[in-house]
């Protein structure tokens, strides 16, 4: 008892637990730290909290019957998680969609990822102890909502996307709204930027905090933001064009400096990206149906593996499916992009003061269902 | 171009291993025909990617070899990009996957995920390795077959580190022991779960 007192008392470091709930985790994450005063020896990520096996579900229910289960996962941009599982079982099966709803998808899509940055944006801001920006952000992704909820019947987890097409189409209600969310959002980024972005507080708690290496970023498989913020120039929609994206011009905002600041800018510049991708699909919005003439009944793809990734708001999220032939999947794995995001943590953290490494968290833009799955 | 590049590569990994893929009634036709076709003329072109220098040493054994070759020799595969959604596909040995890792690690690729696959028809578990690259399209599976009732593969989290929680997950959801992993212990699953739910024959 007594040796190992001592032993105690020699170690000087001390561990806590950060969540499973605690507010900078928006969810129920937990981080074991290893402290050495307010700087982190070591810390690792518990996950599993909010586990609901998905990839088993997608075994014994039909491919349809899984949709739903998509807007489920990563519920702030639930629409990529539609897109890419459908796209997979378009490539197995070898469907066609109709180039309207083709369009369709892109900029619900679009629309989405911009909600899900505008709420990342109002939340990160808060972790850092600013309260009102979320409550701006907060507004702006309520337009959007609204937008959504028109065509899609759901204001977060939507489950709009169907084998072939999309399950409504869009109206001119839904068109010239976009368009004035689109002016609306154009005239309020200058006031975030001049607000925030130049905020001399924001930028201290930013600026060459929170490395993340090209290096490490590709050891762990970053992607998304994460990645782009470390100097790496890899989008889906760019580097695999999927669905109509080969059909616009956008950038690809790109930052060298690997700090939070850098993962910040990205996601700010490519709000601005996702409009100008809305604006040019509904300038060219096709004519024509929403689903193929042929309605999409059974489906049942060939045997053998499938793999289809999109860019979704977070990152590369793929879906790695194995059929047998019959109705139902045989194996349908789930690549998340915050799951390898996050698991970097441990090593992009150690000896960083606690509060900034709450603020390298806040930047990866943490999704838990998404992680846990 | 990558594609082409990061194929040689993996070819080197499937130079030895031509007895242990091929069916073992392909083996023993092979030693039979080996004294017929010693004086045929080796038919060198039709050969997989090899090192010179070990085709012209093992010249006659090599055109035995080849008077009988099955359809597809072993080595990494091309595939459909189209309707597949990946570019290479090699199956390996569990123990050439390490080596697989670094020869991907040298072309820089990232980790995409790993995953398994339970064949339980075949009394078989596969793991799945997927691979990407962030300045070329250039999708790389590796795919690894074990024994169901002792699935046993090395780790290759110190090349990945990525790999580590993927591996971790993929012994929480099939039971796949990753020999020299540092920390495998149930990661999406409760600390002290004993199950494996993605098991065929797994019942709630």
């Amino acid at each position: 008892m007594n040796g190992l007192l001592q032993q105690d008392l020699n170690q000087e470091t001390f561990t806590i637990n950060l969540g499973p709930q605690h507010p900078a985790t928006h969810g129920v994450l937990r981080v074991k730290l290893v402290m050495d005063g307010e700087y982190i020896v070591e810390a690792e990520p518990v996950l599993g909290y909010i586990h609901r096996m998905h990839e088993k579900m997608g075994e014994n229910r039909t491919w349809a019957k899984f949709l739903p289960n998509c807007g489920r996962m990563d519920y702030l941009c639930a629409l990529s998680y539609n897109h890419g599982y459908v796209a997979a079982i378009e490539r197995a099966a070898g469907i066609e969609v109709p180039e309207r709803a083709e369009y369709i998808r892109v900029i619900t899509v679009e629309l989405n990822r911009i909600s899900s940055h505008l709420l990342w944006f109002g939340a990160f801001v808060l972790d850092l102890g600013g309260f009102t920006p979320l409550l701006y952000a907060f507004d702006d992704r309520e337009q959007i909502l609204d937008l959504l909820e028109s065509v899609t019947g759901s204001r977060l987890t939507y489950c709009y996307f169907r084998f072939g097409g999309v399950y409504n189409d869009i109206d001119d209600s839904f068109i010239t709204g976009t368009r004035e969310f689109i002016k609306r959002l154009r005239e309020r980024l200058p006031m975030y930027d001049a607000l925030v972005t130049k905020n001399i507080i924001l930028i201290k708690r930013l600026k060459d905090i929170g490395p993340i290496s090209k290096d490490m970023a590709r050891r762990y498989g970053a992607t998304g933001p994460v990645a782009r913020g470390s100097g790496i120039n890899f989008d889906v929609r760019k580097h695999e064009p999927y669905s109509v994206y080969s059909e616009f011009d956008f950038d690809i905002p790109v930052y060298e400096e690997g700090d939070s600041m850098a993962r910040y800018m990205v996601r700010m510049k490519e709000m601005e990206q996702s409009m100008r991708i809305i604006e040019q699909a509904l300038d060219k919005l096709p004519e024509g149906d929403i689903q193929p003439k042929k309605a999409v009944k059974m489906v049942k793809p060939e045997k053998g593996d499938y793999y289809h990734a999109v860019e979704a708001a977070r990152g590369s999220f793929g879906v790695r499916l194995v059929s047998n032939g019959t109705n139902t999947a045989y194996r349908l794995k789930l690549r998340s992009p915050t799951y390898s995001n996050l698991s970097l943590f441990g090593e992009a953290t150690k000896g960083m003061l606690l509060p900034d490494a709450l603020a390298l968290m806040g930047s990866l833009d943490l999704v838990i269902p998404e992680i846990d799955r | 171009m990558l594609l082409a590049r990061i194929k040689e590569a993996l070819s080197s990994l499937y130079e030895d291993i031509q007895e242990i893929q091929e069916a073992p009634e392909a083996a023993e036709a092979a030693e039979e025909v080996e004294t017929a076709a010693a004086d045929a003329a080796p038919a060198e072109d039709a050969q997989p990617e090899e090192s010179p220098a070990e085709q012209k040493e093992s010249d006659s054994e090599e055109a035995s070899e080849e008077a009988e070759e099955p359809p597809a020799p072993p080595g990494p595969r091309e595939t459909d990009y189209k309707t597949k959604g990946y570019h290479l596909d090699a199956a390996l040995p569990p123990e050439k996957v390490v080596a697989a890792a670094e020869i991907l690690s040298q072309q820089g690729f990232f980790i995409e995920a790993i995953t398994g696959v339970d064949w339980i028809d075949e009394q078989q578990l596969e793991v799945v390795y997927d691979f990407n690259h962030f300045d070329e399209l250039c999708r790389v599976v590796i795919r690894s077959r074990l024994d169901r009732n002792e699935p046993e593969i090395p780790t290759i989290s110190h090349i990945y580190q990525g790999a580590n929680w993927h591996e971790r997950e993929t012994h929480d959801f099939f039971g796949i022991i990753f020999t020299g992993h540092p920390n495998l212990e149930p990661l999406l699953l409760p600390e002290d779960a004993d199950f494996h739910p993605l098991l065929k024959d797994f019942k709630a």
